[in-house]
């Protein structure tokens, strides 16, 4: 069995981080804009369990941060204050989903202590929080463009594949067009025509639309081939000849072929439009400050001062290689659990 | 007084030195520095950009020049110089028996050419501005072999200030090209170094583009040093082009470059870590002449073609929502987030690089978000239910700030500008934009809500600043183009600004400026935030290396610069 629970600690991995990212206002302690102006570039908070009196503690506590005062560059921990970590603490609002607001984070410290367990970043916002707020933007923005080139390409495929003729060449010519068009170029075009002020969704909108409309060719060409071979195998010709309905032939004989097809895809294309995602953000054409997203928290790492001297600034990078490991893993895996399944 | 003692001193030399104070240097060395980027032309009376005019710096000389370090006039070719009673006739008496880089004397003749050629319509030369006072252009006659006389319309404020940065050309090499209508193309960046020739410490060599541009030693340079000793120093210095500050910074700390023009507070705290352990002098010289600040559109504009932009044109002509705005700013956190400390926050537009010149009785009203809150309200303001600002016709305050893309701590100057406003219930947003397709809105289609951007004062005197004050300039930004001052304020500001500008008095001068500078506070028509502090760095093997605040920075004495073979490390 150790591939079932290769499998199921994928899932779970992969789920756990979907949901860390969905609900990110509870599992960050601050909001991704707040800015605390007399703590730029914070080394990550140190937990501690041992006091300056070299006492043990059952319970983690941390020291808030003082600027060194010789004017070098970075902190240092005043012993004399510890705050105890805490969880389920009151803090910011935010929202769940829809009009649903909360205070409850999963934990904190009371103020004036400082809690920043990946750092902060050059306004002195927390890292953590921003990469947390940061992901669900880059992560939604890749499931959701997959979800849209999916359904596009599936439905195109479905028809090119069991409809064959005039149908099928022009939906393939077509698709062959857009496979051609290189889709970064076209965001740049699409955003340089767009007026000065976008609002975050509309951009976040815009980069789904350009997406889905451009990537649906390569998987409308991989589902063309296997309905087109599955409209000759025998079960399906065998419902035909008792006088199946198209639609009754697509339903029960053909769609459940390209499933696996289509979640294999989705488990490789996610990970693809989170990169492009970032991409565009990190080149500054994506979402815009405050909002955080993976692309743009990557943004400081284009300066060598930052590369030099604030080495947390790179964990979303890391955040970005377990993502895209993960779904990797995830997409072989599935294939191989379900081929055993149908087989 | 330099001019004086060099008389006597040589007076058996054929040419009429100049003696430069300063450590005596060692001969030979090629001193290497990186350019952002490349020059556009070699030709002084075209060039625009700051590159441009660092190259012909090296390669040219003026009559009279500003001293970087003390800021004020020195003898340059021009060995003495004495000016009419009534201020309007300036005679010039030259150094004799100068030579152009090539070998050919130097006279009255050229003078009188380059002034015709920096005053011809034609060829748009960028300082032909600052050569026409209160309408009319100067004229420049040869007196004598070595004697000019300059006549002015009428009484020039910044006296000799007048000649510094014009560039003596030969008229043997370049009054063919004139003749012909070919001067615009003359002293490209195609040229040949047996084409060019000029009275700079150097002359050029070679130039690769994409590559390096290099000068050598001009063996006919007019200065020496205390002991005798023909300048330059240096045989060669080699300018390297290399387009981003950080491979600047990455070069300059594997020693493949000797100096840094100007590096970022980031930078410099990174250069900090080892300048020790590698022998790097960084110094900060404190606040330069360069301001950073906002700016709203008020121009005059067509309502029919910008519909949205005219409405908010009210709030931004609302001096009380310019003040709430002021009143927001973090000026000390822009300072410590974007600058390490490094520069001063400001609230008027003279820095305090500009002792002579700053009025130091401006008010500097701390940050006081209550205080905006409540002069918002006063102008008939009010918040949501959500905290949003909105107007006396309750239409919802936001706007965007378009600030350069290539500029980080801009962007990130506009990022805590918007966040300061956003506690005043504005929705801002900010645009990053390319340089030149900002510039084009704010001066050409005027485009635009606000722009943070900067500006750098030529020179601590306010006369290079007329065109942005005068309400007809040419950079007057937040309102182009008027006719007639559209306000009291401004009327006045064009009053004394004029007035400044032909009164050769210093003192009453300083009056009539500081009165600017109190309109400017009083009335806002720039939000100014902070000046950055001029940073630079130089191995510790370069001799005679004393930065200054005015540019070019560290190149101002490029002729006594050397290189230390003994590897002594001395910072200044």
């Amino acid at each position: 069995m150790p591939n079932r629970l290769r499998t199921v600690i994928l899932i779970s991995f992969l789920a756990l981080l979907h949901l860390a990212l969905l609900f990110a206002g509870f599992f960050a302690p601050y909001d991704f804009a707040q800015q605390h102006r007399d703590l730029p570039f914070a080394p990550p908070t140190r937990l501690h369990l041992v006091d300056a009196a070299g006492t043990w503690h059952a319970w983690p506590f941390v020291h808030s941060l003082r600027a060194n005062v010789d004017g070098s560059d970075g902190y240092t921990e005043d012993v004399a204050q510890a705050y105890p970590l805490r969880l389920f603490v009151r803090g910011n609002a935010f929202q769940i989903v829809g009009p649903w607001t909360a205070h409850v984070h999963l934990f904190g410290v009371a103020s004036p202590g400082q809690i920043f367990l990946f750092g902060t970043d050059d306004f002195g916002r927390d890292e953590l929080s921003r990469m947390l707020f940061g992901g669900r933007i880059s992560l939604f923005a890749g499931i959701l463009g997959a979800t849209a080139a999916l359904s596009v390409g599936a439905f195109l495929g479905v028809l090119s594949g069991f409809y064959s003729g005039w149908t099928d060449a022009v939906i393939m010519r077509t698709s062959e067009l857009f496979l051609a068009l290189p889709w970064l170029y076209l965001l740049f075009a699409v955003r340089a025509i767009l007026p000065l002020r976008v609002k975050t969704t509309d951009a976040f909108l815009l980069f789904i639309v350009v997406v889905g409309l451009v990537a649906w060719a390569r998987p409308a060409r991989l589902v063309r081939g296997i309905v087109l071979s599955a409209r000759e195998r025998h079960f399906a010709l065998a419902a035909r000849a008792m006088g199946a309905s198209n639609f009754h032939v697509l339903r029960y004989h053909i769609l459940p072929e390209i499933y696996v097809l289509l979640l294999t895809t989705a488990a490789l294309l996610i990970p693809q439009f989170v990169l492009a995602e970032v991409t565009l953000s990190f080149l500054g054409l994506g979402v815009g400050e405050p909002i955080p997203t993976w692309g743009n928290l990557l943004i400081p790492m284009q300066k060598y001062s930052v590369l030099r001297s604030y080495w947390w600034l790179c964990l979303p990078a890391f955040a970005l290689v377990l993502l895209f490991l993960a779904y990797h893993w995830a997409s072989t895996t599935l294939q191989a659990a379900l081929g055993e399944v149908r087989s | 007084m330099v001019a004086g003692a060099a008389a006597s001193r040589l007076s058996a030399a054929p040419q009429d030195y100049a003696i430069e104070p300063g450590e005596a240097g060692e001969a030979g060395g090629r001193l290497v520095v990186a350019l952002r980027s490349e020059p556009k032309t070699l030709n002084p009376i075209l060039s625009v950009d700051a590159t441009s005019r660092e190259v012909i710096g090296a390669l040219n000389a003026d009559l009279v020049h500003i001293n970087r370090a003390t800021q004020r006039t020195e003898p340059a070719l021009a060995k003495s110089w004495t000016i009419s009673p009534d201020g309007k006739r300036y005679v010039l008496r030259l150094r004799q028996g100068l030579k152009f880089s090539d070998g050919a004397p130097f006279t009255a003749d050229d003078v009188v050419f380059s002034f015709a050629l920096y005053l011809d319509e034609k060829l748009h030369s960028p300082q032909r501005d600052l050569l026409v006072i209160d309408d009319h252009p100067i004229s420049v006659k040869k007196l004598g072999d070595y004697t000019v006389a300059v006549d002015l319309a009428k009484p020039y404020g910044p006296a000799e200030r007048l000649f510094d940065g014009l560039a003596m050309l030969p008229k043997h090499l370049l009054e063919p090209a004139y003749r012909e209508g070919r001067l615009a193309q003359a002293w490209g960046t195609a040229a040949q170094p047996q084409d060019l020739a000029g009275l700079g410490p150097f002359r050029l060599k070679l130039y690769v583009p994409g590559q390096q541009l290099v000068v050598e030693r001009n063996p006919y340079y007019w200065k020496r040093d205390q002991s005798g000793k023909p300048l330059p120093y240096l045989s060669e210095l080699t300018f390297v082009f290399v387009s981003s500050e950080d491979a600047q910074v990455i070069q300059f700390q594997s020693s493949e470059t000797h100096l840094l023009e100007r590096v970022n507070a980031d930078n410099f705290a990174v250069l900090q870590k080892d300048a020790k352990t590698k022998g790097q002098c960084l110094l900060d010289l404190g606040p330069g002449l360069e301001f950073q600040f906002l700016v709203f559109n008020q121009n005059q504009l067509d309502p029919g073609k910008f519909r949205e932009l005219t409405a908010k044109q009210t709030w931004f002509r609302n001096l009380k929502f310019r003040q709430a705005v002021s009143l927001a700013m973090d000026r000390r956190g822009m300072t410590r987030l974007v600058y390490g400390g490094r520069a001063t926050p400001l609230w008027g537009n003279v820095t305090p690089g500009d002792k002579l010149w700053l009025n130091d009785k401006l008010p500097h009203p701390e940050r006081s978000i209550e205080q905006a809150r409540q002069t918002l309200q006063d102008a008939g303001y009010s918040w949501d239910s959500s905290g949003g600002l909105l107007d006396a016709q309750h239409r919802p305050v936001q706007f965007s700030i378009l600030v350069s893309s290539s500029n980080a701590q801009r962007t990130k100057l506009a990022a805590l500008a918007q966040d300061d406003l956003r506690q005043l219930g504005m929705d801002v947003q900010v645009v990053p934009m390319e340089f030149r397709a900002l510039v084009d809105r704010l001066l050409n289609t005027k485009d635009y809500e606000a722009v943070l951007m900067n500006l750098v004062n030529g020179d601590v005197d306010p006369t290079p600043e007329m065109n942005l004050w005068l309400s007809r300039g040419e950079t007057h930004l937040w309102n182009l183009g008027a006719t007639k001052p559209p306000t009291a304020w401004e009327a006045e500001v064009d009053r004394l600004m004029e007035a400044q500008m032909t009164t050769r008095d210093p003192a009453a001068r300083k009056t009539l400026y500081d009165r600017v500078q109190e309109l400017a506070a009083q009335n806002l028509p720039l939000i100014f935030l902070v000046s950055p502090n001029i940073l630079v760095a130089a191995q510790s093997t370069v001799g005679n290396f004393h930065p200054a605040i005015l540019e070019p920075y560290v190149l101002w004495n490029a002729e006594q610069l050397f290189l230390r073979r003994a590897g002594a490390a001395q910072c200044p």
